[in-house]
């Protein structure tokens, strides 16, 4: 059986007195293609630039492709689209990737019709030519994303790769990652559009103050049991009493709680009017990515795996 | 290290660094010429002998000299400090350091490159203005060739300083702190020349430290060394050697191997620890 494509044991990583991740454990297996989601300074940029070894830990191991993090030989298989992405302006576009293949090792007869098969993919044949000077933001990230894909990498690591790009662009890029996927390889999609994540993962892991608090496939994850109630004349007794039935989300009128077993939905409906509470709505099953996404990450959560 | 190398070249080629130097370069010289065909043609008006004539060129071409050793060091400032630096900054070095080769690799091909350029510039400026004097004056430095190396040697020296600086530091920092650790170390020589004119041990071996620490100084005195004419030297060291190595226009004697090996290995030295650094440094 191959090794997963990614292993993080207990990585923490600290600079100064910030904790970028607090004891990280992240698996994610080959052919996988999953979506690291996470609020602002959750850690997902610093662990895709671990697994790139771009930066260090400072306690804790990996492997990746089954070599050592930042392993030279794992890095020539792997495309990487970084958060912060500047291609030389003063480069074409096409020599842009050209260079890339050389980087990557690409045998030299090999290197432009990679360049010219990831230019098509990404659809910027018809600018191979043009200076990067000259490319707006969202063709830059197109440019990127070609880069990324060149030589039709084992692992490739998108942070944020549909940041730029216009609905059209969006669409485009599902497609290239799915098309990536089918291919067979392993594909991380690190983004903060959950809807995106939500169209083409099959995993979801999300990050929250440098810990994973939850993994698994999409379904699984969205999909942990649970009610959101509409409720008014609650007052602080009337929480503390919704909190006895497991962890409470609030927007606004929107009281959450979840995970919490269907069958205890009555009682919990019984508690807010015991408590001089009026129910006016009651879903209950699993709410979107985004709304468990919200659940998990403004409550104090456990890591579960 | 190659592909690095060439990519840097190719660089200074499309930001149009090479073509304005090239320009400066032509601008340079014409002054030059023109200015030296002004005043030789008024000192022989004014009936000064040739040898007058010939001592006088010489110390103007190492005025120069010195003036394009100040603007080396400020081209090696500028194309050494973001050569890491700003492709850090910029997130240039990124996607590139994502690739499967080392840091010290982009790190000794990016110096690669650049030193190509500045070694090119050096060589290219200093000989074109070196011809155009000689030609106008019939006066030829004893050395040229000799000049435009540790001419080179000097430049080499900052741009290696701005480059690992700039491998850890912000670019705006590397190269303010190279340029005025030019001028330090040429403030070293002068005091070291200084302090062994009138036997001030200390300061004289301070100075000397210094001038170990940053070679930039010691390898100028091997361009004077390669430009002095040898009448200037044989009257300075009949009369008072100690008090002409003073002067940071003259010297008396060319650096010496230990020293001049020394500045090899020195380079080697920042460019390993650089290297040692930005290898461990989180991006």
């Amino acid at each position: 059986m191959s090794s997963p494509a990614i292993e993080l044991d207990g990585i923490t990583k600290t600079y100064g007195r910030t904790t970028a991740l607090d004891g990280l454990n992240l698996r994610v297996g080959r052919g996988e293609l999953v979506g690291l989601l996470g609020p602002n300074g959750a850690g997902k940029t610093t662990a895709i630039k671990l697994v790139l070894g771009l930066v260090h830990p400072t306690r804790g191991s990996g492997r990746v492709l089954g070599a050592p993090l930042g392993d030279r030989a794992a890095r020539a298989r792997i495309g990487y689209l970084p958060e912060l992405f500047r291609y030389q302006t003063w480069l074409r576009a096409r020599e842009v990737l050209i260079l890339h293949a050389e980087l990557a090792g690409m045998a030299p007869g090999g290197r432009p019709s990679a360049a010219d098969e990831a230019l098509d993919r990404v659809g910027l044949t018809e600018r191979a030519g043009d200076p990067v000077s000259g490319f707006s933001k969202g063709m830059q990230q197109r440019l990127g994303l070609g880069v990324a894909l060149l030589g039709q990498p084992d692992l490739i690591l998108l942070d944020e790769p549909t940041s730029a790009l216009d609905p059209i662009g969006r669409t485009h890029v599902r497609a290239i990652v799915r098309a990536a996927r089918d291919r067979g390889a392993t594909v991380i999609l690190n983004s903060h559009l959950l809807t995106e994540v939500e169209r083409v993962c099959d995993r979801v892991v999300i990050l929250h103050r440098g810990r994973t608090i939850a993994a698994g496939p999409l379904d699984e994850v969205v999909a942990a049991d649970g009610v959101r109630l509409r409720v008014s004349n609650l007052d602080a007794a009337g929480n503390a009493a919704l909190a006895r039935f497991g962890p409470v989300s609030v927007d606004g009128e929107w009281h959450s709680i979840r995970p919490l077993d269907a069958s205890r939905i009555p009682e919990v409906v019984a508690g807010i009017v015991a408590a001089g509470g009026r129910v006016h709505a009651v879903e209950p099953g699993p709410g979107s990515l985004e709304a468990r996404f919200l659940e998990l990450v403004t409550e104090p959560s456990e890591e579960i795996r | 290290m190659i592909v690095i190398a060439r990519l840097t070249v190719r660089e200074l080629v499309r930001r149009r660094v090479v073509w304005v130097l090239a320009g400066l370069t032509i601008l340079s010289v014409a002054l030059v010429a023109w200015g030296l065909d002004r005043l030789v043609s008024l000192a022989r008006d004014d009936g000064t002998t040739e040898l007058q004539i010939r001592i006088g060129v010489s110390q103007v071409l190492i005025l120069i000299a010195f003036m394009f050793s100040f603007v080396l060091a400020m081209t090696a400032a500028f194309v050494g400090a973001p050569a890491i630096g700003g492709d850090l900054e910029s997130g240039v070095a990124l996607a590139i350091l994502a690739r499967p080769l080392r840091r010290v690799e982009v790190l000794l091909g990016r110096w690669l490159g650049s030193a190509a350029v500045v070694v090119a510039y050096t060589a290219s400026s200093g000989l074109l203005a070196i011809a155009v004097a000689t030609q106008i004056s019939g006066y030829g430095p004893p050395d040229p060739f000799l000049a435009i190396l540790f001419l080179s040697g000097q430049a080499l020296v900052l741009l290696t300083l701005t480059l690992a600086l700039g491998s850890v530091l912000p670019s705006i920092a590397a190269g303010a702190i190279a340029v005025v650790a030019f001028g330090l170390g040429w403030m070293a020589g002068v005091l070291a020349g200084v302090a062994a004119a009138f036997g001030v041990e200390l300061l004289g071996r301070v100075a000397e430290v210094s001038r170990w620490i940053f070679p930039s100084d010691g390898l100028w005195r091997g361009v004077i060394y390669g430009l002095e004419p040898p009448l200037v030297l044989l009257l300075a060291n009949g009369n008072a050697p100690r008090f002409a190595d003073a002067n940071p226009f003259y010297a008396t004697t060319p650096p010496a191997i230990p020293f001049v090996a020394w500045s090899m290995i020195w380079i080697g030295l920042v460019l390993g620890v650089a290297g040692w650094w930005f290898e461990r440094r989180d991006l």
